[in-house]
């Protein structure tokens, strides 16, 4: 395929604070991100919207969002639909944006990630949560996301010989950035030795082990390059990569259920694309929906071999002045995991981090960042690299 | 209307000044420890949100628990049970559906027929409900005693985490004269709204709740903005109270609202019951301000606040006159019920709670 090569730009980013918001809607959640983010793009106008978003029809009884959420902002007539992969809605929404503008479609689409959680909860959470599991063959066997992460984390563990204490670092690093991240549903730092005394949520997985539960919105204006406005004074914050892959939906179909391929291959499709290599980012915003997440994701991501993923959690190598920073706003472990916003969450992070405007979370001189997105157990990853 | 006129009526304080004219606790002796429930449903020994709860025995409910809730308050009171005009109980755990517990517990301690009887609901704050409508009839001079109780043996579903502290127990008031009470009421104030954080329908055995919007929006939104508002009303601040009682469904909520509207663990260790007796519900901040009660000084300023989930909250300032140290020992005190403690395995908790569906 032969098209005129034309970077595409994240010309406007809004986010509202992750957290339990019973007293606001579906709608109204997405609304108050898209709103700012519409305001940021200084008059970049989307023609379509592409909705990430996994528990609206189970969670909201909501269908339709495309519809809904375009006229909420006064955008009714724009083409909009739900792009749906699990907790990797946001970046698989993400991707469709990036597609529509890249192939000239589109000079502008509006992405947003919307989920509305908590306020269903107990058994029939859990049961809206593990549709991103294989129903048949493991939500219907009673597993869910997070005793089948406490499974995998079993078999790691055992598998590599793996320190149990050594996996601190990773809620330790992202508890210490969402500290400073006012949109953080968990602003504090962990107090010493909290890990170690953590109560079990999964055997194995502590409670600082696994993302909390949440609701957020967060959305993104992505246009190409000269269709920005003249006056157009921010950075530009580019995507230069982009990919989405799928492995077996069932964890016991893959040959080797502690490697995740589709992690693996949608970054090295992503860099490829990109011209670049992971150890050429500044950071890497990892999907930590568990700590096995973020060492598997390490791992898969080529900044660690197998097994050794867990050797890279401390301060000094995944925090903000370490060798490959992650989390920098607290990750799904301490900005909070709502499921089909977390990858537009990521994708606004990233642009703060690139415009240069991270405020406490800066990572200094980024110019160039991974972000990555999971539905399931890496059933779905979808990669972007961007820069500026 | 001016603006100051609305401010100052929001604050409930009787035409004619009322008073506790006698108060008595009832909290049953069996104990279950929150160890003996982890063992049964999590398969080991752990540590739960309360350290035992209190348990009422085969032979109990909020009728008789009531009954002698009543007696000790009347003993204390030195009133008549024939001058009582209301005998209003507050309870989730009413015996029946529909056939008042107030009647049966009016005649069982001699109270006559010319008087107000009936059952207040409002979760956990029913008792301090009537404990408001016993204050408007006294205070409107429609009669000069009323008789007001919450009192509970709260449901708590096998194996879920209400059942730790679902507990038994309460305390009953005789609500009179201000010139005769053991302690005045000085003010009151209440906030509600609409807030679903625990519920249980018709027909139901046990009820269910909202897990962690039971906290923030619900707890502590109302207990706050309740005590948190009578004060500011008032011009009082946490220095001015001896002791400070609130609703206590388990040890963390009770402390951490005391802590946050400035209180300190001297000013509320006394009313906070909930670690050796559990949630009592509707008798819990009230069982908690006759411990208090039983040991505060005249002119001790005393802070209650209740919560009901649904949801709602009554702050009552409270003062000991000089009459409560001679009148107290005329009735076991709360902390006596509380040592009469015999403790009891699952099975025989189960047996007595009716947790073994027979059919």
């Amino acid at each position: 395929m032969s098209t005129k090569h034309t970077d595409v730009v994240i010309a406007g980013i809004g986010q509202i604070p992750v957290g339990e918001h019973w007293g606001k809607t579906l709608r109204q959640l997405a609304a108050d991100a898209i709103l700012p983010a519409l305001v940021d793009t200084a008059g970049v106008r989307p023609q379509v919207m592409y909705v990430g978003n996994m528990l609206g029809v189970s969670a909201s009884r909501q269908a339709n969002l495309g519809a809904l959420l375009t006229g909420d902002v006064g955008l009714t007539g724009l083409e909009g639909v739900t792009v749906e992969a699990a907790d990797a809605s946001g970046g698989a929404a993400l991707r469709a944006g990036y597609q529509a503008v890249l192939s000239g479609a589109v000079d502008a689409a509006l992405v947003v990630g919307v989920e509305k959680w908590t306020d269903v909860i107990g058994p029939e959470s859990e049961t809206f949560l593990s549709q991103m599991l294989d129903a048949d063959y493991e939500a219907a066997q009673g597993l869910t996301p997070l005793s089948l992460a406490g499974l995998l984390f079993h078999r790691y563990l055992q598998e590599y010989d793996a320190d149990r204490n050594a996996f601190a670092g990773f809620p330790e690093v992202a508890h210490a950035n969402g500290a400073t991240n006012p949109n953080a549903m968990f602003q504090r730092a962990m107090r010493e030795g909290a890990y170690a005394r953590a109560a079990d949520a999964a055997e194995v997985l502590n409670l600082f082990d696994v993302a909390p539960y949440a609701d957020g919105a967060a959305a993104v204006v992505l246009t190409r390059e000269d269709a920005l406005p003249k006056d157009w004074d921010k950075p530009k914050v580019k995507i230069i990569g982009s990919s989405l892959v799928t492995d077996t939906l069932s964890i016991h179909d893959r040959p080797a259920p502690l490697v995740w391929e589709a992690a693996r291959l949608s970054v090295e499709r992503a860099c490829r694309a990109a011209g670049v290599l992971p150890g050429d980012m500044d950071f890497f915003e990892y999907h930590d929906a568990s700590s096995l997440h973020a060492a598997l994701s390490l791992e898969a991501a080529g900044f660690a071999s197998q097994g050794q993923g867990w050797m890279l959690a401390k301060p000094d190598v995944i925090g903000l002045t370490g060798q490959i920073p992650v989390a920098t706003f607290g990750g799904l472990k301490a900005r909070g995991h709502p499921l089909g916003a977390t990858g537009v969450y990521q994708a606004v992070e990233a642009t703060l981090q690139l415009r240069g405007a991270a405020g406490a979370n800066q990572v200094q001189d980024a110019r160039l960042g991974m972000i990555q997105s999971m539905g399931g157990m890496a059933a779905t990853a979808v990669t972007h690299v961007l820069t500026v | 209307m001016t603006e100051h006129q609305h401010v100052e009526n929001i604050v409930n304080r009787p035409a004619r000044p009322v008073g506790i004219v006698g108060y008595g606790a009832y909290v049953p002796q069996f104990r279950l420890p929150g160890t003996e429930i982890s063992r049964v449903w999590k398969g080991e020994p752990s540590a739960g949100p309360v350290k035992e709860k209190a348990v009422a025995g085969l032979d109990e409910d909020v009728i008789t628990m009531s009954i002698e809730a009543a007696r000790n308050a009347l003993a204390r009171s030195g009133v008549s049970p024939q001058l009582l005009r209301a005998v209003w109980i507050g309870s989730e755990s009413h015996p029946y559906a529909v056939k008042p517990s107030g009647t049966i517990v009016a005649e069982a301690i001699g109270a006559p027929s010319h008087i107000q009887a009936g059952d207040w609901e409002f979760a956990c704050k029913a008792g301090t409900e009537a404990l408001v409508a016993a204050m408007g009839l006294v205070g409107s001079q429609m009669g000069d005693y009323a008789l007001a109780i919450g009192m509970d043996t709260a449901q708590g579903k096998p194996g879920d985490a209400l059942e730790y502290t679902a507990a038994s127990g309460g305390a009953a008031f005789i609500i009179g004269p201000a010139e005769e009470a053991l302690a005045t009421i000085d003010a009151q104030y209440s906030f509600v709204s609409d807030t679903p954080d625990f519920w249980r329908r018709a027909h139901q055995k046990y009820p269910e709740h909202g897990q962690r919007f039971t906290g923030q929006p619900a707890y502590f939104m109302h207990v706050a903005s309740a005590a948190g508002s009578l004060m500011e009303k008032m011009e009082l601040t946490p220095e001015d109270f001896a002791f400070a009682v609130f609703h206590q469904p388990n040890e963390k909520f009770p402390t951490r609202v005391a802590k946050q509207l400035g209180f300190k663990p001297e000013q509320y260790k006394d009313g906070l019951l909930s670690p050796v007796i559990g949630n009592t519900y509707a008798g819990a901040s009230l069982v908690g301000l006759t411990a208090v009660l039983d040991i505060a000084k005249p002119g001790d300023r005393i802070l209650v606040t209740s919560y009901g989930s649904g949801a709602g909250s009554d702050a009552f300032v409270i003062t000991a006159q000089d009459a409560l140290p001679e009148r107290r020992g005329a009735a076991l005190s709360t902390q006596d019920y509380i040592a009469r403690r015999t403790e009891i395995d699952y099975a025989t908790y189960a047996r007595y709670r009716g947790k073994i569906a027979m059919r």
